[in-house]
């Protein structure tokens, strides 16, 4: 079938989302451990601030992603009608 | 499938699934009275051992089925939740139940590189790959590939990978559920492993994907439980506070103090240079083993004459002959010196554990964080691509529920991730402060026990005689870091009997779930789609049981000759997988231009340059074909083999681009096929449901 232009935006608007959470991803798994070294010189809740983010940080950002990123697409489908019929 | 089916479905499992955990909290209970009264602890093993294997049998005869969606999705209506436990036992195997926190206690900072590469792959699964998967709604990895880039080839590609991947990885949990067997029952390992395949057998033979499903989710709160329990107690001890992922900063910052002491006490420097002689010495026998064996035999000789002739009491004379005894051939002489010259390592101070990237100078630190950020990559990118964990998001029962499902799966898993590097601290808290500076005559009661167990787990040798025990003078093997929890908190056996099940679980249940994927690869995608596709219901299944059968046998009979570089195979199927599948699949979603070809060259392309590289590098693999070039000329960037898919991936992407620009774009059919799997639900769209 042809794709609406509603269809069209939906799936800008997904890609659109699935860059930004990757950009965070980007920055919170490499950039973060890329300057480990430099983090380390700062105490956060008694970790040393490299150590943390590569142990726990980085974890919690991704579990918080992957459960936004559900929440955004199960909305946005309702939203554009291409929610599937329950 | 109506809403209300779902709702009261996902009702009945919930309550299932709490009176099975009220049930195992009562049965660990009653083992601990009974333990109590004189059960004696061998006993504890079997009981814990066998109880866990019954169970997960029953689960597998219950949910057996004749029904082929069933076999191989579980019927599509798992509910996101426990989809999400199922995945995270599938996921979570041996090595990362047992091997994590030793691993991390070893390497400290760099063996962080497992928990973000091991984790952050859900984030490419949730956004690039589950809910389009879900929407296509087949039964296997290689389905996708065959539909999106027709023809045969596509597939066939799929299933080598698949397998090529799933193999390696499934004898090492194979072994891993013999190595648990047989420390816990006496049982010898070959027959352990076949114990263990046993217990794989009876959970997936009957019931397929719907049996591993739902033993899954009851090995998942088997194994969290067991894992948890010990260390949050080890937290209480050390720490007075029960939550040991926030207590333990603060040990860290005594383990980093305990550091600077111990690098720089003089007992500990005497220690490091005895070990450094020692292994210098070696070494240079080694050049000479003739001579030196010579030199060494007539010092022997004549120590032994001269005690002999001021007689001497007897003891020391008997030494004395038996040195002379230890000179006796080059090949005994040869493998004592080859074990000093192995002690080298330990001639160096402790690493600091929060330090990230150590290294003598700025190019080695370079090269440090260059291949810690390149096995991270490797494995999250393997890890979006390790078909056994794919194919689960095919059993949810909406594209809806499988977005979701990610985030309990990865939820779940992290669980135990930001658990490990709790666990490993604390250990380390405790041997730096408490068993270094005792005396050999006194070391605590659970180092007596594990000492006379295993010596490759730990060891102790007093090298400067001085009755003390000193840092360098322990050796200790990562796997110890789980088995000793329980005994390092102080905990009675029946605890040490629930971490052995945990670990049972999560190997039985990797195990399953990668079994699945090879029989089902072939059953499926090689039986049906190219041999037989007019197949019978009951004939297809018939094929696929049998094949289960056959691969985990062969499995079994592989497990058991004991590989010796299983570890490195495993870390490889990573990159092998993130090489082959995950360009193709995600650029098959995201990409309407690429092409069959393209993918095919691309997947043949990514997966040779990274068995290539490895194939260069990996001493083992160097051997097996033969290379003789040196390591240092093969080396691309200083990157270490294990993470060979960094050029793998990149290379895949580039090939599928390039060759799908250079062919005609794919037809009609093709462009309905993306269009479909991205929208959940279009009115009058094509059907890819397989049934």
């Amino acid at each position: 079938m042809e794709l609406t232009e509603r269809h069209q935006e939906y799936w800008r608007k997904n890609l659109r989302i699935t860059t930004t959470l990757m950009v965070i991803w980007f920055v919170v798994t490499y950039v973060m451990s890329y300057f480990a070294p430099l983090l380390n010189k700062i105490t956060f809740i008694g970790f040393p601030l490299g150590f943390y983010m590569a142990a726990q940080g980085a974890l919690i950002i991704y579990v918080v992603e992957i459960f936004y990123y559900a929440h955004y697409m199960n909305k946005l489908d309702k939203e554009f009608g291409v929610a599937e019929e329950e | 499938m109506a809403t209300q089916s779902q709702t009261s479905f996902n009702q009945q499992l919930k309550k299932y699934y709490s009176i099975y955990t009220g049930g195992f909290v009562a049965f660990v209970i009653v083992l601990a009275i009974a333990e109590q009264l004189g059960l004696p602890n061998r006993w504890i093993g079997y009981v814990f051992l066998f109880a866990t294997i019954a169970l997960y049998a029953i689960i597998g005869v219950v949910s057996r089925t004749a029904d082929v969606a069933e076999y191989y999705v579980a019927g599509r209506r798992v509910p996101a939740f426990f989809n999400g436990m199922a995945t995270g036992a599938d996921w979570m195997s041996a090595a990362s139940f047992i091997g994590m926190a030793g691993g991390l206690y070893l390497a400290g900072f760099d063996g962080l590189a497992f928990i973000l590469g091991w984790t952050g792959g859900y984030v490419l699964v949730a956004l690039f790959l589950a809910p389009y998967l879900r929407k296509f709604g087949q039964f296997t990895i290689p389905d996708f590939l065959g539909e999106r880039y027709g023809g045969h080839t596509a597939r066939m590609i799929g299933v080598f990978c698949a397998i090529l991947a799933s193999f390696t990885y499934v004898v090492a949990q194979i072994y891993g559920v013999g190595i648990i067997t047989a420390r816990f029952t006496g049982i010898p390992l070959e027959i352990g492993v076949f114990v263990g395949l046993a217990g794989i057998l009876v959970c997936s033979f009957l019931g397929g994907m719907r049996a591993v499903t739902w033993t899954q989710v009851a090995q998942y709160i088997i194994l969290i439980v067991a894992y948890l329990l010990p260390v949050v107690w080890l937290s209480i001890k050390f720490t007075g506070f029960p939550i040991p992922q926030l207590a333990y900063g603060y040990a860290l910052q005594g383990v980093t103090a305990r550091e600077e002491v111990l690098i720089n006490d003089p007992k500990e420097i005497e220690v490091r240079n005895i070990i450094k002689q020692r292994a210098a010495a070696a070494d240079a026998a080694l050049k000479n083993p003739e001579q030196s064996l010579a030199a060494q035999k007539a010092a022997a000789e004549k120590n032994l004459a001269d005690l002999k002739a001021i007689n001497d009491p007897a003891p020391q004379i008997k030494a004395a002959e038996a040195a002379v005894a230890a000179h006796a051939s080059v090949e005994t002489a040869k493998a004592q010196w080859e074990k000093d010259k192995a002690l080298a390592p330990r001639g160096n101070p402790p690493q600091r554990h929060a330090e990230a990237f150590p290294g003598a100078n700025e190019q080695a630190k370079n090269k440090a964080r260059v291949n810690f950020l390149a096995l991270v990559f490797c494995l999250m990118v393997g890890t979006a691509a390790l078909p056994h964990i794919l194919m689960r998001y095919y059993t949810t029962p909406s594209v809806r529920e499988a977005r979701k499902s990610v985030g309990w799966s990865l939820f779940f898993i992290f669980l135990l991730y930001f658990t490990a590097p709790a666990l490993a601290v604390l250990v380390k808290y405790d041997v730096y402060n408490a068993l270094v500076g005792t005396s050999f005559s006194n070391l605590p009661g659970w180092i007596e026990r594990w000492r006379a167990v295993d010596p490759t787990l730990l060891s102790l040798t007093d090298f400067n005689a001085d009755g003390v025990l000193q840092l360098a003078e322990i050796a200790l093997g990562g796997d110890i870091i789980v088995l000793a929890t329980p005994e390092i908190a102080g905990l009675p056996y029946v605890v040490s009997g629930l971490v052995a099940a945990g670990g049972l679980a999560a190997a039985l249940s990797t195990a399953d779930g990668l079994l699945l994927t090879i029989a089902n690869a072939l059953s499926h995608d090689v039986y049906y789609k190219l041999i037989d596709p007019r197949a019978s219901t009951k004939r297809r299944l018939t094929v696929a049981k049998a094949l289960l059968l056959v691969v985990a046998m062969l499995g079994a009979a592989v497990a058991a000759q004991k590989p010796a570089n299983i570890l490195f195979l495993v870390s490889a199927a990573f990159s092998f997988a993130a090489a082959s599948f995950f360009p193709a699949l995600v650029l098959g979603i995201f990409w309407k231009r690429a092409t069959s070809l393209g993918a095919i060259l691309g997947m043949i392309a990514g997966l040779g340059i990274t068995f290539y590289y490895m194939a260069t590098t990996q001493p083992w693999l160097r051997s097996v074909f033969g290379v003789t070039s040196p390591i240092a000329d093969n080396t691309w960037f200083g990157i270490n083999p294990i993470s060979a898919g960094i050029f793998g991936i990149p290379l895949g992407f580039l090939v599928i681009i390039v060759v799908s620009l250079m062919t005609p774009a794919p037809s009609k059919r093709v462009q309905d096929l993306i269009q479909h799997v991205r929208y959940p639900h279009l009115r009058g769209d094509i059907d890819t449901r397989a049934t």
